[in-house]
């Protein structure tokens, strides 16, 4: 297809498809307007976290895969026995397999690997495929740490507005700049 | 088999003996702990410079999961050399602290400063060994946090306020850096540094080369350089600095200053010359002729407000954003011998700066004030104090025979080398403006009529003297035997500029 009237079509898509960047760009504007420009500790505190949740959709938004599901093996695909009470025992011994202590040199290829030897012929050749699309989970990951540190951030601020406003009588800034001046 | 695990123990030990503060809820102990563990800290450190020195760079894969998934911990002769310097800083700084603390930071409080000075030092370290851009993200958070509560253990009402300041420009450097690094991921979706710099290198190739696009990498760029310039303050984005410094209890400040600023530009070293590759930054995009305008301007402008201070210790902090610059100065310059002086200047700067400011802990603790007017006259009744600024002051205008003279005359050579005439000749002048406020402290302590505070003071304990004169010398010392850190920074400069990144990703020792 021709490139420009490529970009052309896909011009609204492209508007649509980002929507959650949109929203991104948004909020983060949003909270760093009222970061900059709101006087009162509170609000800074509160646009700082808007800010920094924008961060947190941004990120989240890049580890999602269209169609892709939540990276955990489905249950039907879990190897498991059929032949009655065994099942519970085979079962008990997949996941052994599964768990066992990794000794070769790259242990997430001996995890994989492990992984599609126990997926049970049957259940592949029903779904067509040995492949099934997971979502990133790295991105959601590295946000429970950043959300950690952004409650650490802002309850250590809070903390010290308390402070501040012990000393001061007060969380405007222009007062206490005021204040300062005088003293 | 410990030898093995040293790098991870770098790391682990302060951080678990932090919460080991808090829990002994002793403040002797506490103190004799956090004490204890600066110096090992310090002796890793030593080790770990050593074997790179002897074996070359040493990487370690933390719960043996190899380098690209898992995070490894890669010590070479850059990382190495900031956390040799951060650790002694640390401990000797921590070694002078016991009599400052007792009169500045409230008894109930104390075990909880040697914890969090114990975080601090675990953020700090972590920074400079870490090989995965994530965690840098998350140690210089925890740095930064643990600093911000040490900023506001000072004992005036301005304290809080000062970190408070600090924390909102500080998170919005950080969110920044954190939004850099997200767009780096999405472009290459790895966060191991070398393997990024690898990958983000086939992004130019699929571009023929020359630089057609890719605006996810150039918005990268772009926040990663505004987060580090607000956490290195640089000049515009220095606002910060001057109330963090002049209210964080003497101590604390003795360690920031030393440390902190530093350790960013370590991270600004490694993002634009291993990730982001000099040729992007300074010839595609042109960061260097911005990084040379507003460093040169910061020198000047911050050495002009250093002149008219009356505050001690806010003089000595925008002195600091004028050393920044001359840092900056170094790595903007791209060439060899230009990062090379940059780096020595990080280290230089580390003990001229550490040993200035405990040469005012020292004042402040006898004298009760940082306003130059009551430090009138105390070289009569500090002779010692008054000396450690003296001599710590020619290092920072940079005389021959201290280590400022070193950096300067690197620095000097490498403009000269460029054929950057202008900024050499700038360079001198801004010296004569460090002379001025330098020699106004000397004049105010020796040659003017002591005032009340001053004729009532005793000399400093002998620990704290002690423990300066170790810092004052160190900048002579090195001022003299420039071997070691020339050395290990020319070596660095070298390796960082024949962009031979890909050493780091795999082969552990």
């Amino acid at each position: 297809m021709n490139n420009d009237a490529w970009l052309l079509a896909s011009s609204a898509e492209h508007f649509y498809g980002l929507y959650n960047y949109w929203i991104v760009v948004f909020l983060m504007m949003t909270g760093f307007f009222i970061v900059i420009s709101r006087k009162n500790m509170i609000k800074t505190v509160i646009g700082l976290n808007i800010f920094q949740t924008s961060v947190f959709l941004l990120y989240i938004t890049m580890g999602k895969v269209n169609g892709g599901t939540a990276p955990i093996i489905p249950p039907d695909q879990v190897p498991h026995d059929t032949h009655g009470h065994d099942s519970e025992h085979a079962h008990e011994h997949g996941l052994n397999q599964l768990l066992e202590p990794v000794s070769e040199s790259n242990p997430i290829q001996a995890i994989s690997t492990k992984i599609e030897s126990s997926l049970p012929l049957e259940t592949v050749a029903e779904h067509g495929s040995h492949e099934i699309i997971y979502s990133n989970p790295l991105p959601s990951v590295l946000m429970l740490t950043a959300i950690v540190v952004g409650v650490a951030t802002t309850a250590l601020a809070l903390a010290l507005i308390v402070r501040i406003r012990e000393d001061y009588g007060t969380i405007e800034e222009d007062e206490i700049m005021i204040m300062d001046r005088e003293s | 088999m410990i030898e093995h695990h040293l790098p991870i123990l770098l790391i682990a030990t302060p951080l678990m003996a932090a919460p080991c503060c808090v829990l002994i809820k002793h403040r002797r102990l506490a103190q004799l702990l956090a004490f204890i563990v600066c110096w090992l800290c310090f002796g890793i450190s030593i080790w770990l410079m050593a074997k790179v020195i002897t074996e070359g760079p040493v990487s370690y894969n933390l719960g043996g999961w190899e380098a690209p998934y898992g995070i490894v911990y890669v010590v070479d002769y850059l990382s190495a050399f900031v956390m040799l310097f951060v650790a002694a800083l640390a401990a000797i700084v921590h070694t002078y602290s016991p009599s400052s603390i007792r009169a500045e930071i409230p008894e109930s409080k104390q075990y909880l400063f040697h914890a969090t000075y114990l975080l601090c030092l675990t953020g700090l370290l972590g920074i400079c060994i870490t090989g995965d851009l994530f965690n840098v993200f998350v140690f210089l958070e925890i740095s930064s946090l643990s600093t911000y509560a040490l900023i506001s253990l000072g004992k005036t009402r301005r304290a809080p306020l000062a970190a408070f300041q600090y924390l909102i420009m500080g998170t919005i450097g950080a969110t920044f850096i954190l939004i850099g690094i997200g767009l780096l991921y999405q472009m290459t979706g790895t966060l191991n540094m070398a393997d990024m710099a690898q990958k983000l290198d086939k992004v130019r190739e699929i571009n023929g080369g020359t630089w057609a696009g890719s605006r996810t990498m150039l918005v990268a760029f772009a926040f990663m350089t505004v987060g580090l310039s607000i956490k290195m303050a640089v000049f515009p984005l220095h606002s910060w600095l001057p109330n963090a410094y002049t209210y964080a209890p003497s101590v604390v400040t003795c360690f920031i200053a030393a440390t902190a600023t530093k350790v960013s530009v370590y991270v600004f070293i490694r993002v634009v010359y291993e990730i982001f590759t000099p040729t992007f930054a300074f010839n595609i995009l042109p960061l260097d002729t911005a990084l040379m305008a507003f460093s040169l301007v910061g020198i000047f402008v911050a050495s002009l407000a250093a002149i008219y201070q009356t505050n001690i210790k806010r003089l000595l902090a925008y002195s600091s954003i004028a050393q920044i610059g001359y840092m900056l100065l170094g790595i903007s310059m791209a060439t060899t011998a230009g990062l090379t002086a940059g780096i020595v200047h990080m280290f230089n700067h580390a003990l001229i700066k550490g040993g200035l400011f405990m040469v005012v802990g020292c004042l402040i603790l006898r004298i009760g004030s940082a306003k130059l007017e009551d430090l009138r006259g105390a070289g009569q009744t500090m002779p010692w104090t008054s000396l450690g600024w003296a001599l710590g002051g020619l290092g920072l205008i940079g005389v021959p025979l201290t280590c400022g003279f070193v950096s300067k005359w690197l620095l000097l050579t490498a403009a000269i080398e460029s054929e950057y005439w202008w900024v050499a000749i700038l360079m001198l002048l801004s010296s004569l403006l460090a002379l001025v406020y330098v020699w106004r402290v000397v004049e105010t302590l020796y040659f003017s009529e002591p005032s009340e505070k001053a004729l009532a003071a005793k000399e400093a304990p002998p620990l704290m003297l002690l423990s300066t004169y170790v810092v004052i010398g160190a900048s002579i010392a090195f001022g003299i035997w420039t071997e070691f850190s020339a050395g290990v920074a020319t070596e660095t400069a070298e390796y960082l500029l024949a962009g031979t990144a890909e050493e780091l990703t795999g082969g552990a020792p």
